[in-house]
């Protein structure tokens, strides 16, 4: 009698360990992808000064400079996960455009602001690509979790599911071309 | 082996080792505490005054480690490159910002202290921001950040603690034997009295010194523990084995370090010491470069 109490006991506290340990590996996971959205959001807001600084040099570039104000735009206003993706996306590749384009305008670049711009839009890259790093690492830990042995019994009857990683889109997986 | 496997080893052999250090620690507490007669209030005194002498290290170790070597807090713009570098292992490490110093030495080294993330500092020397580049610089850090994500200095703290712990009891216990006191109570306690007596003596003498070595493996552990996550950081071991290299190169040491700052710095930084004999290397706080750079590049 005694010892049935004390198994069930057990396999309670069991699931309840199991339940704390996978809910705050997912709240983790959660806080990760937000903490994306944060470097995205700098990017976000260098780009006017961008324009700013671009129009003065690039008169020519007019098509340019509009297409990154639009997609800076579409981001705005952008209300689910894929139209924020797609956004974002619009946004990499009209900056990558704009740097490449701005090889022609020797005084461009040699003007101060738009170097300053051009270090921290880089700097915000690697810091964007880092806190997919780091999310990746709060799914991966996550994930585990959920499938190895013991928590693994309990976690689909608690309703877990696995988490996805962040991939790089086809598109992104191609290599670069610039085009001037 | 590879990051993750190196990670996990490390973990388990620091685990290891303090379970064999508590064991340690109850064995001769136990004797000590039956050589004399005494009870187990013996023990609680002792590690009260441990605790209480060596917690103010470990809460202020931030403030006292920069005071003692001289190091200068900067913001971004004395140094953008630098604070660039910090703050985004910092994002991929998923701890917040911690503040960043320098001293002033023209040996190439760096450190980070603080009892936990939120109260963390890395300080590097003129020197290795001299002879390193951005990505020797990064693996660096990355290792530096690390002590601070794995709690090492509360681990390191807490063994701190356990020797003093030692150390007293050690002293204690010699003092009783001299000065007399203790309890003798009828024949038969008196005789396996005599047998903790004559052990207790032996341990009285070897015990602080094997715990400093024990003291001195987790902080090797910890350091190889460092190098790999560093390198599942950057995702580049390349990058701190070549910065270790270009460290190992350069004979010089660094001024303001003391014996007990010297685990804190990424390569030990009383310089000059050659591997020799292995037992040589049961007193270092680091393990040897060639070993370290090695394992990096292996992974």
């Amino acid at each position: 009698m005694w010892i049935a109490i004390v198994i069930i006991a057990a396999i309670l506290l069991f699931i309840w360990a199991s339940y704390n340990s996978l809910i705050t590996a997912k709240i983790r996971i959660g806080e990760a992808l937000s903490q994306i959205d944060v470097q995205l959001k700098r990017r976000t807001d260098l780009i006017p000064n961008l324009v700013e600084t671009v129009k003065g040099y690039a008169k020519h570039e007019k098509e340019l400079l509009t297409d990154i104000t639009n997609a800076r735009t579409s981001l705005m206003k952008a209300g689910s996960l894929e139209e924020k993706a797609k956004a974002n996306n619009a946004i990499s590749d009209t900056l990558k455009s704009l740097f490449a384009v701005s090889e022609n305008y020797p005084q461009l670049k040699a003007n101060e602001n738009f170097l300053q711009l051009q270090e921290e839009l880089s700097d915000t890259e690697n810091k964007i690509a880092y806190a997919r790093q780091f999310y990746n690492s709060t799914v991966m830990d996550f994930n585990t979790k959920l499938q190895v042995f013991p928590t693994m019994i309990f976690g689909n009857m608690l309703g877990f599911k696995p988490a996805e990683f962040f991939a790089a889109t086809e598109e992104e997986k191609k290599s670069v071309k610039v085009k001037f | 082996m590879n990051i993750y496997s190196a990670i996990s080893a490390n973990k388990w052999k620091t685990w290891l080792v303090m379970s064999l250090f508590i064991v340690f620690i109850t064995t001769i507490a136990f004797i000590f505490s039956r050589a004399l007669g005494y009870g187990d209030a013996f023990i609680g005194v002792a590690l009260i005054f441990a605790g209480i002498s060596s917690f103010g290290s470990y809460y202020f170790s931030d403030q006292l480690v920069l005071a003692t070597v001289g190091a200068q807090e900067i913001e971004k713009k004395d140094n953008p490159e630098l604070f660039r570098i910090v703050e985004n292992l910092a994002i991929g490490d998923g701890i917040p910002m911690p503040k960043i110093y320098i001293m002033n030495d023209p040996s190439p080294n760096a450190f980070a202290t603080g009892r936990d993330p939120k109260h963390a500092v890395v300080c590097v020397t003129t020197g290795i921001l001299d002879r390193l580049n951005k990505a020797e610089l990064e693996g660096v850090i990355a290792h530096e950040l690390s002590h601070v994500k794995n709690f090492d200095t509360r681990l390191m703290g807490i063994v701190a603690i356990l020797v003093g712990f030692v150390a007293i009891l050690a002293q204690m216990f010699m003092n009783n034997l001299w000065w007399g006191g203790g309890r003798r109570d009828d024949e038969e306690r008196g005789n396996s009295q005599a047998i903790f007596m004559i052990v207790g003596i032996i341990f009285a003498i070897l015990s602080p010194i094997a715990a400093s070595l024990i003291q001195l493996a987790i902080s090797r552990k910890r350091e190889y523990l460092a190098d790999a996550s560093g390198a599942l950081l950057t995702r580049y071991p390349e990058g701190l084995a070549s910065a270790l290299e270009k460290i190992a190169k350069d004979p010089r040491p660094v001024r303001g370090a003391s014996n007990a700052t010297a685990h804190l710095f990424i390569a030990n930084p009383f310089k000059g010491k050659d591997a020799g004999a292995w037992f040589a290397g049961l007193f270092d706080t680091h393990p040897p470069i060639e070993d370290r750079i090695r394992i990096l590049r292996n992974m």
